[in-house]
């Protein structure tokens, strides 16, 4: 097992150091001089070079990357061009909120899936399998952006236009909001992601239960003579639950993909609208200290879930 | 030592021709009622994207200001919205945009990702260590984010958009390729081959490629559905599309800020997207399934 | 013997559910089995066995269905009974043992729960009770060290002792019905042997009515009382185990038994007889008697269906032509080969292919760990310092268990896998290591065929396509010469011309590799590599496939390494046999004195531990001890020294044996026992007398 951790740690390492180069070179040397931007069109060859000086371009490649690994991992991630803010708060605050966004979203999809799958995988062919099928395969289709739409429409406006209670349309949650202030409009933005969760999950938990049943060992159970609610539970289950970790790690990618989106809709002030800010404004720094940060989170993961996976299974355990 | 199943070989007849394969595979399409309705989506909405001028009344930028904000009529099917567009046509042309887009662009990360994968595969050692490391490496940032970055970096325009795509479907496909070489260099028919001296592009192309190409039909569909999914969606964020395009991700972006007064402007679009992914999606499965069953037997 | 029967079924039909029409995989069967009787079930696959027992337990899957008759377990109407009702009796009235111990295990459960599971499915017993019970069955069944085995998980124990705990599993609760399906068909003929001695033991202990399944005539032979033969959904012939092989009434039963070379068979001796045609696939059947198409007696009254008729007091036979066979007025043996296999051409002359010291050794990729320790870098050692010479025209047999090294070796020789160290000539000039390093013509000069028929051929190109490239790349033909040339060679292997046009999936098993032996053959080569190519085909197109090999070779004069896991075709096939054992070689040995001591002690047990198609010869088999060591931590010494019944002491243990050479026999064997030693302590082997020259 230690083999195992040292294994996916090293990876992890190597992936991130990996991607990093990528950002550096998307963002540090393909879009051409960064003084040229900042400084704009008309600034005099004095003013640029200054700048390059200041931020060290005049140096070689290799090293301004190593530099700005250093800064990024020291927690130095400079000043925003279109703000003049410090970008290391700014990012922090979104990405408290974008966690709890992750959260609430996790927290009510996964069992809900998982659940689902399960039945499905059991009923192989019947109603509720069908259901579940042609509802997963239509939902996850749909873009955020319109599932999101719809569900402002009915549970926002519709109930609103009822005179009933409804939840806000809008999730422009002010700064340092507490969790439990934050919850109500986490709702809406949180359903939306769900639906995506949803569906993902579900079809591969049903895929999974329906290869286990086929399995000869689960054939040994029956004919051992036990209840099939132990042969359900204790065989069926327990195998085809453990591939739903790393199902649930590969959806935390859609659904950061996904958030980008629904944190558009909602105007909820997370790293997504973040990024969708850095962009329009080319301010390239925060842009890719907004990417590292997202990149580190989906690859810890990752990790976090292979070795939850390899501790459960005894498998890799006992390697 | 496991059995082979002795089975009778009923079709003594040569192997089925190209053209009887083909109807084969749209009966087996059209055989379960959730794929056909699937394959006829799809198949509508590139017929739309083809015909679409013919089809469209108003050009996608004619401003009719005298009929602004009109709902649905016999004149304007889906209305005409804040500027007095005619979204009907829009959403019309949008087709085009969008599938042509997606399509050309998977077409190409299908290609890219096929040679990289049949490559990497076959050849393992370090060109397939440095390959798959770059690949991880791209993969560890989600689709929809890598786009992001390189549109917020290199430019937005309709080209980075496809460049866009290609970057970011590459690392897939030929991972998913690369898997199936993996599993295919090691059997019998292909080292009789390496044993029989064939050159490797005829191993690659002749002897392996036709057993990667059902999981590839499978991955290709799939892929074409998330890319017209991915280029919507960067629409709606405003990222690589400008208005007035009738990118109808970029419709709905900005229909919603009217949505109360031409509540249609944003309806049809998003119905599009949503027909047409579903649509996409469900002959995807289709495939898949059909595929699946073929190899069973 | 008691008359009361454990199982009784009755007119018994199982059919499947596809494309909107029935089919039957079992049609119209009735069988009866005592308490304490041992009742084996024969029969290739596609005959319907494993549906019967299936169905016989009524657990059939969701395609399979009960059609009609009655299945009674004692006292006990299986029909009449719901799920709930079922789950009391499986397990405790009838247990079952699998063919694929390592997939019929949990692999997340530990074994010791998943044995206190059957001893206790309902939880009646106390947990410590149950506890208790398992580890007395651990001990029963000869698992090491019970303790440490209830906690290991199904991965951690070899797949001999995986069909250990199943078997101590299923009789853990004293079942009155135990059904064995092929439980020993995935193991090494050495631990097949000591399974099969471990369910003997048990099975007299226990008073057990015993179902046992197999496609294996000698097992059948040594641990059954009674025999049905089962052919495309049919039992065709019911008999007592002695009458069965003295006198079989079926022909398909007689084609069965002549169609496998038995222990001490050889291709001078004996010919093998094989069944023509193929064995109907599920629903095709011919009407009438099912076997008419392939039978060599087939009249036209074979086209009425035959009824199960009474031989005397314990036989049945569905052969409308039963009487004539007992009086023995018809052969019912199918026709022999045309012509009888020949020593072929000279044997003289340089050696067409001789390794030295030829060794294949794989790294081991080492963790991080192991680098900052310094440890040094292991290796999976699968081939180790191998001599090996194949004359010119004569069939070597190369004879290994699994993991013996024995198909490494083969790919190492043909440049799939990189040698580590020796080396390796062929027509004495020595060969570049890399495959992509040798020339056209050293390419042609050696061919493989290899075992799988699934993965010999290129699925998505036509048969002609795949056989016409060797005669272009490697013999230098044009294209409308090889279009003629793939007709001839389509001949050569008994298949019609039109099978140029056929695409692999076409094709059945058998015929696949008569292409892989016509590709093989196409650029004719001096070398011919057969790594296994019959063990996944039926029993009954093996022989013909043998007999092919057998005439091609005397026509064309090839030599050929022959590689088998089975000592019995190796024997009827080569002209010299090479034993294997954990990557080196044990013994060399010609066919006609296999049987005579001196035997290395491995050969020795592996001779033993062959299950013989003649129930007169009661062997007493040597069981080894252990599991065959891991290749990356050979023993020293003598590789063998750690299971060998003969170990004679620290010698074997620390030196390298010599290659002695028998002068009587000319055998040369890898061991530190002096020869007359062994010749003193050895019998010879039982053969059968049919078999002996």
């Amino acid at each position: 097992m230690s083999r195992f951790i040292l294994r996916r740690l090293g990876f992890l390492t190597l992936t991130v150091l990996l991607t990093s180069l990528l950002v550096f070179i998307v963002t540090q040397w393909l879009p051409g001089d960064v003084c040229r931007i900042i400084l704009g069109r008309e600034a005099g060859q004095g003013a640029i070079e200054n700048c390059r000086l200041e931020l060290g371009l005049d140096q070689s490649l290799p090293v301004q990357y190593l530099t700005w690994l250093g800064n990024f991992l020291t927690g130095d991630w400079g000043i925003s061009f279109s703000t003049g803010l410090p970008i290391y708060p700014i990012v922090m605050d979104r990405l408290r909120n974008s966690l709890m966004l992750t959260l609430v979203a996790l927290i009510i999809s996964v069992p809900l899936a998982v659940a689902l799958g399960v039945a499905a995988g059991l009923n192989e062919n019947k109603p509720i399998d069908s259901t579940v099928s042609v509802g997963s395969l239509s939902v996850v289709g749909l873009p955020e952006f319109v599932t999101g739409l719809v569900l402002i429409q009915v549970f926002s406006f519709g109930l609103r236009d009822l005179g009933l209670p409804y939840l806000p349309a809008n999730s422009s949650i002010p700064p340092q909001s507490t969790f439990l202030e934050a919850l109500p409009m986490l709702i809406l933005p949180a359903l939306t992601a769900m639906l995506v969760l949803l569906a993902y999950i579900s079809r591969l938990t049903r895929a999974g239960v329906l290869e286990e049943l086929k399995q000869p060992y689960v054939r040994t159970a029956d004919l051992k003579g036990l209840p099939r609610r132990n042969v359900i539970v204790k065989h069926v289950l327990r195998n085809a639950l453990l591939p739903t970790i790393t199902v649930i790690a590969i959806s935390i990618g859609w659904l950061i993909s996904g958030l980008v989106v629904i944190e558009n809709v909602f105007n909820y002030p997370g790293l997504g609208r973040l990024m969708i800010f850095a962009i329009d404004r080319r301010d390239l720094p925060l842009l890719q200290a907004v990417i590292m940060v997202t990149v580190l989170g989906f690859a810890l993961a990752n990790l976090a879930a292979d070795l939850l996976y390899g501790w459960l299974n005894p498998r890799i355990r006992l390697e | 030592m496991t059995s082979f199943p002795e089975t009778n070989s009923i079709e003594t007849g040569a192997a089925p021709s190209r053209w009887r394969r083909l109807s084969l595979v749209v009966r087996k399409l059209y055989s379960k009622p959730v794929t056909a309705i699937g394959t006829t989506i799809t198949v509508i909405f590139i017929l739309i994207a083809i015909f679409g001028p013919l089809i469209a009344p108003y050009g996608e930028n004619e401003i009719l200001a005298s009929e602004a904000r009109q709902p649905p009529s016999i004149d304007h099917w889906f209305g005409t919205d804040n500027l007095g567009r005619d979204v009907f046509s829009r959403v019309v042309l949008g087709a085009r945009e969008i599938l042509v887009l997606a399509g050309v662009g998977t077409i190409l990360a299908v290609i890219s990702g096929t040679i990289f994968g049949l490559l990497t595969g076959y050849r393992g050692g370090w060109f397939d260590e440095i390959t798959m490391r770059t690949f991880d490496s791209l993969l560890a940032l989600p689709a929809l984010l890598l786009a992001l970055l390189l549109l917020g970096t290199v430019g937005q325009s309709k080209y980075s958009i496809l460049i866009v795509i290609i970057i970011v479907y590459t690392p897939i496909v030929a991972r998913v390729v690369r898997s199936v070489v993996l599993a295919i260099k090691p059997q019998g028919f292909v080292e009789a081959a390496r044993l029989g001296g064939e050159s490797q592009s005829r191993i690659l192309f002749r002897e392996i490629l036709p057993s990667v190409l059902p999981t590839l039909s499978v991955e290709s569909a799939l892929r074409f559905s998330y890319a017209i999914f991915l280029v919507a969606s960067l629409g709606f964020l405003g990222v690589g599309v400008q208005p007035p395009s009738p990118n109808w991700g970029l419709m709905v972006k900005e229909a919603r800020v009217y949505a109360g007064l031409v509540p249609w402007a944003l309806f049809f679009p998003a119905l599009a997207i949503s027909l047409v992914v579903i649509g996409v999606n469900l002959m995807a499965d289709g495939v898949k399934r059909i595929i699946g069953s073929q190899g069973q037997g | 013997m008691t008359n009361s029967s454990v199982l009784d079924i009755r007119d018994l039909t199982v059919a499947y559910h596809q494309d909107g029409q029935w089919l039957n995989a079992v049609h119209d069967v009735s069988l009866k089995i005592h308490a304490g009787e041992t009742y084996g079930l024969v029969g290739e696959s596609g005959s319907g066995k494993t549906t019967l027992v299936l169905a016989a337990m009524r657990y059939l899957g969701s395609g399979g269905s009960i059609r009609s008759g009655e299945i009674h377990l004692g006292d006990i109407d299986l029909m009449s009974l719901t799920e709930e009702e079922l789950r009391q009796v499986w397990g405790r009235k009838i247990a079952f043992v699998p063919q694929n111990p390592q997939s019929s295990l949990n692999p997340s459960l530990r074994v010791g729960e998943q044995l206190v599971e059957s001893i206790n499915p309902q939880g009646e017993l106390s947990p410590r009770e149950a506890e208790k019970q398992a580890l007395e069955w651990c001990a029963k069944v000869n698992l090491p060290d019970p303790e440490r085995m209830a906690e290991s998980y199904p991965h951690q124990i070899s797949g001999g002792m995986q069909q250990r705990l199943l078997i101590a599993m299923a009789l853990s609760t004293d079942p009155d019905l135990l059904i064995l399906d092929e439980p020993t068909t995935n193991l090494d003929v050495t631990t097949q042997v000591v399974i099969l001695d471990l369910l003997n033991d048990l099975i007299r202990e226990n008073e057990a009515g015993v179902l046992y399944v197999t496609h294996n005539l000698g097992v059948i032979a040594q641990i059954c009382d009674r025999v049905g033969v089962m052919y495309a959904s049919e039992v065709v012939e019911e008999a007592p185990t002695h009458n069965l092989f003295s006198q079989p009434l079926h022909p398909y039963t007689q084609g069965l038994i002549d169609s496998i070379p038995q222990l001490g068979d050889t291709r001078e001796s004996i010919q093998l007889r094989a069944i023509s045609g193929q064995i109907p696939s599920i629903g095709k059947s011919p009407s009438g008697c099912v076997f008419r198409d392939r039978c060599p007696v087939a009249i036209e009254i074979c086209s009425t269906r035959p009824p199960l008729y009474q031989v005397g007091e314990s036989r049945t036979s569905r052969c409308h032509r039963w009487e004539e066979i007992v009086n023995s007025e018809i052969d019912i043996h199918q026709p022999s080969p045309g012509r009888k296999p020949t020593q072929s051409g000279d044997q003289d002359g340089p050696l067409t292919l001789e390794t030295n010291d030829l060794s294949i050794h794989f790294p081991i990729r080492r963790s991080l760990n192991e680098v900052f320790s310094r440890q040094p870098s292991k290796s999976v050692k699968a081939v180790n310092q191998v001599d090996l010479g194949i004359s010119p025209a004569s069939t070597v047999g190369l004879v290994g268990e699994s993991g013996s090294g024995k198909t490494t070796l083969a790919r190492g020789i043909m440049g799939l896998e990189k040698k580590s160290d020796g080396s390796i000539e062929l027509l004495q000039i020595p060969l570049p290591e890399k495959l992509f390093q040798r020339d056209l013509e050293t390419l042609r000069l050696m061919q493989i065929v290899f075992q799988n028929p699934h993965e010999a051929l290129n699925p998505y190109l036509p048969i002609g396509e795949t056989l016409q490239r060797p005669l272009i790349r490697l013999a230098g033909l044009s294209n409308e010469e090889a279009d003629i040339k793939v007709r001839e060679l389509l001949e050569l292997v008994r298949l019609s011309a039109d099978y140029a046009g056929r695409l692999p999936s076409q094709l059945s098993g058998g015929e696949i590799q008569r292409v892989a032996l016509a590709r093989a053959f196409a650029a004719n080569p001096e070398l011919l590599i057969l790594d296994e190519p019959i063990s996944s085909l039926d029993v009954s197109v093996q022989a013909a496939i043998l007999n092919l090999v057998n005439e091609l070779q005397s026509d064309h004069h090839n030599s050929m390494l022959f590689i088998s896991h089975d000592l019995s075709i190796v024997g009827y096939l080569a002209d010299q046999i090479v034993v294997i054992y954990l990557g080196s070689l044990m013994e060399i040995t010609g066919p006609e004195v296999l049987f005579q001591p001196p035997h290395h002690p491995y050969t020795e047990a592996l001779l033993s531990a062959i299950p013989q198609a003649d129930p007169n010869i009661k062997s007493s088999p040597i069981h080894l001890a252990g599991e065959i060591p891991n290749p990356a931590d050979l023993p020293s010494g003598c590789p063998f020294h750690t299971r060998c019944p003969r170990y004679l002491g620290e010698i074997c243990a620390t030196t390298t044996p010599p290659w002695q050479v028998d002068q009587k026999t000319g055998k040369r064997i890898f061991c530190h026992i002096p020869l007359e030693e062994l010749v003193a302590n050895q019998i010879q082997i039982d053969i059968s007398s049919a078999a002996k020259p």
